[in-house]
């Protein structure tokens, strides 16, 4: 199919596949830069311009991280600021997509009173995102004792209607019979989602796993505001504490080995899920 | 298995009254369709059996228990759908087993129904296949197979066949006629092809705007349509229905006078003869038809012409003798096969 969209002619074909290359080039060049960068010494980072091929530092490097580098410099270690962000990032996507598929199944699928008023004000929750209403969100937390805790990184970010609405688009989609002939059958509404809703739902929850993991994992804002002890810091956060303001006061190779981490495991979220949607797409396909 | 009875059903979304009470009691084992045409309601009458639509009054009851407020899975009674609404996720095992876990059968039982009802409907090499594996016809076995294999009080089905092509169509449906008759289970099937209806019903019911116009067996309905309604829906091509007045002899159809039946002299009827009730004279005898056009099928031909005074009449003639267009003819009625309907009212007079 993708063959017979982009021009069938052979410089048609020449064309996409070198605008291809450059995206390519242009998305994943800084990556690559950032992996080079972090298997060079202090010295050679500092002197531009950095050479596009791996150095000998690299296990050097990382052996010093990983060993109390970024400790001392950050006030905690790498592991500590992963398990955070880990943390932090899976507990958002899980909690968003659950609350965004519960609420959406009573939208779709049942007739209640205020129903369209539920769903409006969900949808209004769109036009808030943290960064609007952060200040009454870190009075609220304050009040709740939960400044520098798990809770207070995590809970404000799990409210937002994107998930819901998309959801809410998904099951719409669904054929009405499927439900009757569920209900013919003799399921009731937790069996209907169990064995029908959830297994249809599988795609759509693995891409937005990986939207509200990624989206979890780079807040910025919302962490910096809410943690003040350097042990509940995320990497990003960590990151940025690393960075002086004097270019030569900061430790770029472990900057750059610390953002290697960062980059890490969304990529690998993105790797492991995008093989997922693939086995669901072919099997769920009607 | 179990007798069905509607009493005095009705539906209304909001202020729109869409059934106006339904009545019918059914006997173990039945076989009754419900036929009409679209948007008339027969889905709905369906649906209300099948308890996914609540009724707005009257009451349904199911093997003598009124199951008005029941929710489906409480009325044993299992529904094929038109789409068929497989489960797409799940294997044709799944599909036929689903029902039956809900209702705790598990592990050999389990597997044995599934197989047994498989066996039956040929579908044992899929089992394991997902439904869009599967073609039309297998799709539509599977949404039969798992109404089987419950083994309910009466099956439901909704056009089961409509998303067939003609030749499986033919196929299907002789094929649920022997399965309803050897698991003996009472039906309940909508359809809006008179065909299907007249091949598969012990009684049908024949709708229209949400009146039950008739309820018989298909031969009395044929032989003796209620209404005008049901004499041009039932029958292919619809019934001639003609308006006529009574005399001394029999009927004025036009300025001609024909000897058939005998409605009250001076009295205003529409007259009904089934094509097939016709025979071509020459010219000249019975009532004089100018032919405009001709269907030729076969074994049979439809002519289609006008009689002298206005209106329009279909006769059926031997394909081989099929008539040309612009041939005048003569066209006797059959004696005793008309039939008589009140102007104002559509009903049959006796
Ligand atoms: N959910 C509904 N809300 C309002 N009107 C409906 C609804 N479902 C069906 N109807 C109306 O009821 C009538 C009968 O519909 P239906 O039973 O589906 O007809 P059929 O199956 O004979 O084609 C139609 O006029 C339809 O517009
Ligand atoms: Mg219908």
């Amino acid at each position: 199919m993708a063959e017979g969209m982009v021009g069938a002619s052979r410089s048609g074909q020449w064309v996409a596949h070198f605008l291809l290359v450059i995206g390519v080039i242009v998305v994943a060049f800084p990556i690559y830069y950032v992996t080079i960068a972090s298997t060079h010494p202090i010295q050679t980072i500092l002197r531009p311009p950095l050479p596009l091929l791996p150095g000998d530092a690299g296990l050097a490097n990382y052996a010093e991280a990983i060993g109390g580098g970024v400790g001392r410099i950050g006030g905690v270690g790498v592991g500590r600021l992963l398990w955070n962000t880990t943390l932090v990032a899976v507990s958002v996507a899980v909690g968003k997509i659950v609350i965004s598929i519960a609420s959406a199944y009573a939208i779709v699928f049942f007739r209640f009173p205020l129903r369209m008023v539920f769903f409006w004000l969900i949808f209004i929750t769109l036009m808030l995102p943290v960064e609007v209403r952060i200040l009454p969100t870190y009075k609220v937390m304050v009040d709740l004792r939960l400044i520098d805790t798990y809770a207070g990184l995590i809970l404000p970010l799990i409210a937002s209607a994107t998930a819901t609405l998309l959801f809410r688009q998904f099951f719409m989609t669904i054929p009405n019979e499927l439900l009757e002939a569920a209900r013919v059958d003799g399921a009731g509404p937790w069996r209907f989602f169990r064995d029908i809703l959830l297994p249809l739902s599988a795609t759509n929850i693995a891409a937005l796993f990986v939207i509200t993991f990624i989206y979890g994992w780079t807040q910025y804002l919302w962490p910096l505001l809410v943690t003040n002890s350097n042990s509940m810091n995320t990497i990003i956060i960590a990151l940025r504490k690393m960075i002086s303001f004097a270019d030569a006061d900061t430790p770029w190779n472990l900057v750059m080995v610390t953002c290697v981490f960062a980059i890490l495991p969304p990529i690998l979220v993105v790797v492991l899920m995008q093989r997922w949607f693939v086995k669901g797409l072919v099997e769920t396909e009607k | 298995m179990a007798t069905v009875a509607l009493r005095d059903v009705r539906k209304s979304y909001g202020t729109n009254a869409v059934i106006h009470g339904v009545s019918i009691e059914i006997a173990d084992g039945e076989f009754i369709v419900i036929v009409g045409p679209s948007g008339c309601g027969k889905s709905t009458l369906l649906r209300m059996v099948a308890g996914l639509e609540p009724i707005t009054s009257g009451t349904i009851e199911i093997g003598g228990r009124v199951v008005n407020d029941l929710e489906p899975r409480a009325r044993d009674i299992a529904m094929v759908f038109q789409n068929y609404a497989l489960y797409p996720h799940m294997s044709v095992f799944d599909n036929m087993a689903y029902g039956l876990r809900i209702g705790g059968i598990r592990g050999a039982e389990l597997r044995a129904r599934v197989e047994q009802t498989a066996a039956m409907l040929e579908l044992t090499p899929y089992l394991d296949r997902k439904p869009r594996q599967l073609s039309g016809g297998q799709r539509q076995r599977v949404a039969m197979g798992r109404a089987l294999v419950r083994g309910p009080a009466a099956f439901l089905l909704d056009e089961p066949l409509s998303n067939l092509d003609a030749k499986l169509r033919v196929g299907m449906r002789l094929r649920i006629k022997d399965l309803q008759r050897s698991v003996g289970t009472t039906a309940l099937y909508v359809t809006h092809d008179q065909v299907e209806a007249m091949t598969l019903a012990d009684r049908l019911i024949v709708m229209n705007g949400g009146v039950a116009e008739q309820i018989d067996t298909p031969m009395r309905i044929y032989l003796e349509p209620a209404t005008t309604f049901v004499a041009g829906f039932i029958g292919s091509p619809a019934m001639n229905i003609l308006p006529a007045q009574g005399t001394e002899q029999g009927v004025l159809l036009g300025a001609v006078p024909l000897a058939l039946g005998r409605p009250a002299p001076g009295r205003d009827v529409l007259l009904g003869i089934r094509p097939e009730d016709l025979t071509v004279a020459p010219e000249g005898e019975g009532l004089p038809l100018t032919i405009r056009a001709v269907e030729l099928l076969g074994a049979d031909a439809y002519a289609h012409g006008e009689i002298a005074g206005g209106g329009e009449m279909v006769v059926r003639v031997p394909g081989k003798k099929a008539l040309s267009p612009g041939a005048r003819v003569g066209v006797l009625p059959a004696p005793g096969l008309a039939h008589f309907f009140d102007p104002a009212t559509g009903r049959r007079l006796p």
